[in-house]
């Protein structure tokens, strides 16, 4: 009985050694997932993640919490149904109450073109295993009648793609619960320690990083930063594809439950679901000028709010709590870039745009095995950053983003 | 969208809503460019953290392109069209 009061350590500061094994820079849920794996899977615990403000501060704690796997490629099916695979284990696994709630995730077509590509989607899915099928509008009423099936608006509900594992989950729970595991198997968790520069000898191998509280020498160095991977590169003298775009959503007051799917809308350029707390959560797509300022703005809530209202009616008299912002590293083709940067022992995970928080698992899991073998898993191998330049693009605007 | 105004040469200070963003400017096609450093030119970006020079569409106007200084920072434009670019780095 005592034990249901015990306290629980999470994670302590720990003295900053001059030397690790492996330097992640990055302490959000990627950069986390990859230090537990490290020590789990490879028993590689002489790590350290540098954090340059708190733990999950970046797109970690600003997602709207999805996670599913009806991507539009093969690349993109595998890799996420392997997030899927490990996320549905890790309450257990990592100790910690993740709260993933298996709603459904219908991504909604209101026009012709958006049928064909949600029903190619769906195709693409079950050949890989994944449950995803094109639905019709009968069984959407059926199986979500709260949904304004109206054909009064300006883009009735024509079809959608039901993606019944589509859950949502406590997104500050997976990064704290990572963290907590890497620091129990020994990783250590730097707060506010800020990386300035990437040291390199002079065949031009990565050999350590540059940071606020001095050099430290790395065997190998991973950048999981995210919105700041450009900075990141620059210093390691890396060129990237890679935009920023803000992302913003927000949060009304709670209600009871009333919404029990996750609603996408292609056409509409919104989302919305209801959280386990009752209060609606409503995203929006990028938006279209690259910035790396955070201000929320009045016309995104504008323009969401009208969406929404198209979708879920019965919301008109919500009351609207909180709104944020967040950068998205966006990539030409909407896929990640991982693994080899041309830099040795320099590896990028990096380019998460709007896709980053349902691929927080697998990307700890093929970036520690990245960097304890050296050797690109397999599952990551399409989203190499030579592919530009190959001409070899995983094209995921279809399933990655609203806006298509 | 963020809110601020592009002083349009055609049509005075416009909302930049009424504009499409044409992305960081970037270097013409070289025809005598290697192929290396062309597919550097149609990949790579700077994604500037501070003061970008950069095209947009007055797609809901006159329909004219313009280029701006912009600091992403703080998305204040620096230099309007036809103004002075500024000390900005670009490829171009």
């Amino acid at each position: 009985m005592s034990g249901l009061f015990r306290g629980r350590t999470w994670w302590k500061r720990s003295e900053l050694k001059k030397s690790y094994d492996v330097v992640i820079i990055g302490g959000g849920g990627h950069g986390m997932g990859t230090a537990y794996y490290l020590a789990k899977n490879f028993g590689i615990t002489n790590v350290a993640v540098l954090e340059k403000n708190y733990i999950g501060a970046g797109g970690t704690g600003r997602n709207t919490t999805i996670i599913r796997s009806n991507y539009r490629t093969p690349e993109g099916i595998r890799f996420y149904e392997r997030s899927m695979e490990l996320f549905r284990g890790l309450s257990q696994e990592l100790d910690i109450n993740m709260m993933l709630s298996k709603l459904g995730h219908f991504t909604l077509a209101h026009t012709d073109s958006s049928v064909r590509v949600q029903r190619e989607r769906g195709e693409t899915n079950r050949l890989l295993g994944v449950d995803s099928k094109l639905i019709g509008r009968e069984e959407i009423a059926d199986l979500c009648p709260e949904l304004n099936m109206s054909m009064d608006v300006a883009y009735p509900i024509q079809a959608a793609l039901y993606h019944p594992p589509g859950s949502v989950l406590r997104h500050d729970a997976v990064v704290w619960g990572y963290a907590t595991g890497a620091y129990h198997k020994g990783v250590h968790i730097h707060q506010g320690v800020e990386v300035t520069g990437i040291r390199k000898d002079a065949s031009g191998k990565c050999i350590g990083v540059d940071t606020s509280e001095g050099p430290i020498d790395a065997g190998v160095v991973v950048s999981a930063v995210a919105g700041w991977t450009t900075q990141v590169c620059d210093m390691a003298g890396v060129r990237t594809p890679i935009t920023n775009h803000p992302l913003q959503a927000f949060v009304t007051e709670p209600v009871k439950p009333m919404l029990h799917k996750i609603l996408v809308s292609a056409n509409l350029h919104v989302y919305v679901s209801q959280t386990d707390r009752g209060e609606f959560l409503i995203g929006s797509e990028i938006e279209p000028y690259t910035t790396y300022n955070l201000r929320s703005t009045f016309s995104f809530v504008q323009h969401s709010v009208a969406n929404a209202l198209d979708l879920v009616p019965q919301l008109a008299r919500l009351k609207m709590m909180r709104q944020w912002t967040g950068y998205c590293d966006m990539t030409p083709d909407y896929s990640p870039i991982m693994g080899e940067t041309g830099v040795e022992n320099f590896y990028l995970d990096a380019g998460w745009g709007t896709w980053g928080f349902k691929a927080t698992a697998v990307c700890g899991e093929t970036m520690a095995q990245m960097a304890a073998t050296g050797k690109t898993p397999e599952l990551i191998a399409p989203f190499r950053l030579s592919r530009f330049a190959d001409e070899q693009m995983v094209p995921e605007k279809a399933a990655a983003s609203v806006s298509h | 969208m963020s809110h601020f105004y592009i002083r349009c040469p055609n049509c005075g200070p416009r909302a930049c809503s009424e504009f499409s963003y044409n992305g960081e400017v970037r270097p013409l096609a070289d025809p005598a460019a290697s192929e290396a450093a062309e597919i550097d030119r149609l990949w790579l970006r700077r994604n500037a953290n501070g003061l970008q020079r950069e095209r947009w569409f007055h797609a809901a106007g006159c329909r004219r392109f313009v280029t701006i200084t912009r600091d992403t920072r703080t998305n204040i434009i620096v230099a309007q069209p036809g103004e002075p670019a500024g000390d900005v780095a670009t490829h171009a």
